[in-house]
């Protein structure tokens, strides 16, 4: 048997192919995090990038790489705009972040918004005009072993790794990723240095809902090419979660991500090889280990709230300084 | 007020009347005959699993695994009302009950405990968990051969479908002239007045609005945190799990997954709570308001009234009661008081 088919290489290459949507959720919910403000609405703005880049790849004719652009494009924006409501509401009114989270995830998530403009649209039930399909990079595709796994991925596979390096870079090497650092650590600090505290959170809890939307366009898009209410079945929760395995440290969320990955990826590759189990239990695999990681991630560090920012989920009130 | 101005440019935008529809909505949610008894039917559910959220939130332990405890509830109830099939109603339905309790009680004590001794982030364990329990639900009707599945007839074992309860396994309704109103709702007014007790005049509860205050200063008090932690988890899932129980004994009588999944009751629970403000004796009405709209909704929902508009509106009226609560924290600042966590009151506009 070919190498390439074995069950490691398999798995390996669709851990990276289902935990790419988690990279671009995780990275956006963690800079948002690492600004101070927490944002539970990430399987909201999820389902809203999917129907959206959904619906543009029905209506946008055109050559396959510049309806994809334009359609991931859109779902980003428009998630990017569903995250403005949790933006305005506690960054500028200073409402409770959790709450308003949640509110964002119920007004826009499976049983709201994205479900409404999926139904009105009459989305449901159609096959995709373009998808993303795995490019065969360098042609280097056929080699045994990384081929599959690093050279036949789809294009936002690769365009997650680079925003991986470019939040590394942008957080740890640039002076607005100092600021933002400081904001979500002491915004008190970050005031009298001369940064604008609610400018800078409002700026990264869009680009979290931009990222989100994207991670959404990748369910629709990539994994299973169609709109179904309810898609992402809670990936924006576990991304919320991987914010918290990865120690709000971008190049970690690579690893988490791609452990769910593998997680979701199971099921369908030991089914396919005739592993009998009641499909709800590798269903279930996913969730089950969040909860497991979240517990050994909370037990060893908890002390030290090891990377969290210390100014997460509070709203920074100038005169109560 | 603001929240419905504010869908009535979506309904415009939808090239609806906005008048016309809030007129018909009003009128299906509460004026039509029959309407009051069919919101109380939908307020059920809310009453119960908004207590639950309120009762955790009111401290600060963001419970929002309602919707798992209720399935939960609902296996807890049928199950006990299948294995007590020939025992007299009152046996049977306080088994149910206990049934829809314990279980709802037991699936929220796993984060409880996960949260007292490891710390574990509680609004992320409970959610993944209602994730598990919605699979749970499939696993027990549609993949395999459980206690719970209906197995006695051809056309059962080749579409799936749960064991319906006996005649007795139904609860008991009171009509009240105006309304009938099922026992489910009656259990969750007595979890009301209950929690309120709880709060005003037991240890317990003056233990639960410390932490909710302040951490901190529940520890130097020399408060066990963990074990209120557990049980106020425990308590807030045994809500839940009535709620679970209410839909099998008052409506379904069958344990029905895709009903329970569709319906999304523990989520919606969330919203009430945030709009009672945690407060118990407010859930009720804020449960009746929600239950009426999202009857209306249902009664309105055809081709012309498309599935997803209920969710759009609730987020709504959160945000706008959010939104609200800004411009009352700056009114009342001397008058208020002032005990309450820090921005846990939202209210404002969605009391109108």
């Amino acid at each position: 048997m070919n190498v390439n088919e074995s069950i490691v290489v398999v798995l390996a290459a669709s851990a990276i192919f289902y935990g790419t949507p988690l990279v671009f959720a995780s990275v956006g919910e963690l800079l948002a995090e690492r600004s101070g403000v927490l944002n539970l609405g990430v399987e909201g703005m999820m389902l809203i990038g999917a129907v959206t880049a959904f619906w543009s790849v029905q209506h946008i004719t055109g050559p396959d790489w510049m309806v994809l652009l334009l359609a991931t494009t859109i779902g980003g924006l428009a998630a990017l705009a569903t995250s403005l409501i949790h933006a305005i509401l506690v960054v500028g009114l200073r409402a409770n972040q959790i709450v308003s989270g949640l509110a964002l995830t119920i007004f826009a998530g499976a049983t709201g918004l994205s479900s409404y403009v999926g139904n009105v649209a009459r989305l449901g039930g159609q096959p995709a005009h373009h998808e993303f399909l795995a490019l065969n990079v360098l042609g280097l595709s056929g080699l045994p072993v990384v081929g599959p796994i690093l050279f036949h991925q789809n294009a936002l596979v690769y365009a997650s790794w680079v925003l991986v390096i470019l939040a590394l870079a942008y957080l740890y090497r640039t002076r607005p990723g100092l600021h933002v650092r400081a904001v979500g650590e002491s915004p008190e600090t970050a005031d009298v240095m001369g940064v604008n505290v609610a400018r800078y959170r409002y700026a990264h809890t869009l680009a979290g809902g931009l990222l989100a939307g994207v991670g959404g366009a990748y369910f629709s898009l990539a994994i299973t090419p169609n709109w179904i209410d309810g898609m992402t079945s809670g990936a924006g929760w576990i991304a919320i979660a991987l914010v918290i395995f990865a120690f709000w440290r971008p190049e970690l969320t690579l690893v988490g991500a791609y452990l769910f990955g593998l997680f979701s990826s199971l099921g369908f590759v030991l089914q396919a090889r005739q592993v009998h189990l009641p499909p709800e239990v590798f269903a279930s695999l996913p969730y089950v280990m969040t909860v497991v990681v979240l517990v050994v991630v909370s037990t060893g560090w908890a002390k030290q709230r090891l990377g969290a920012p210390a100014a997460l989920g509070t709203p920074y009130v100038r005169e109560e300084r | 007020m603001a929240a419905f101005a504010a869908a009535s440019v979506v309904l415009l935008v939808a090239g609806k009347d906005p008048i016309a529809t809030y007129e018909r909505i009003f009128d299906r949610a509460f004026f039509a005959p029959g309407a009051l008894t069919s919101t109380l039917v939908t307020a059920t559910p809310l009453l119960l699993t908004g207590l639950a959220a309120a009762a955790a939130f009111r401290m600060r332990l963001w419970n929002i695994g309602g919707e798992g405890q209720l399935y939960l509830g609902a296996v807890g109830a049928s199950g006990a009302g299948i294995a007590l099939h020939d025992q007299t109603g009152p046996i049977l339905i306080t088994g149910m009950i206990l049934g829809g309790l314990l279980a709802g009680a037991a699936w929220a004590i796993v984060p409880g405990l996960l949260k007292a001794y490891f710390n574990t982030n509680e609004i992320i364990s409970t959610l993944m968990l209602n994730y598990v329990a919605g699979l749970l639900l499939l696993y027990l009707i549609f993949d395999s051969q459980s206690y719970w599945r209906d197995l006695s007839t051809f056309s059962a074992r080749q579409f799936p479908q749960g064991k319906v309860l006996a005649d007795a396994a139904s609860w008991p309704t009171f009509n009240l002239e105006i309304a009938i109103v099922p026992l489910g709702f009656g259990l969750g007014i007595a979890a009301a007045i209950g929690l309120w007790a709880l709060y005003r005049s037991t240890v317990f509860g003056f233990q639960v609005r410390v932490l909710g205050d302040s951490a901190s200063a529940a520890r130097y008090a020399g408060i066990k945190t963990r074990r209120v932690v557990v049980v106020m988890m425990a308590l807030s899932g045994a809500l839940a799990g009535i709620g679970g129980a209410s839909q099998v004994g008052d409506f379904r009588h069958v344990l029905d997954p895709r009903g329970l999944q569709q319906a999304g009751l523990g989520y919606s629970g969330i919203v009430v709570a945030a709009l009672a403000r945690y407060n118990p004796f407010a859930v009720p009405v804020v449960a009746v308001l929600i239950g009426g709209l999202a009857n209306a909704g249902y009664s309105l929902q055809g081709p012309d009234f498309p599935a997803g508009l209920v969710g759009v509106l609730q987020g709504m009226i959160l945000f706008f009661a959010l939104g609200g609560e800004l411009l009352l924290r700056y009114r009342f600042t001397l008058g208020s008081r002032g005990s309450l966590p820090v921005g846990a009151q939202p209210a404002g506009a969605a009391r109108q």
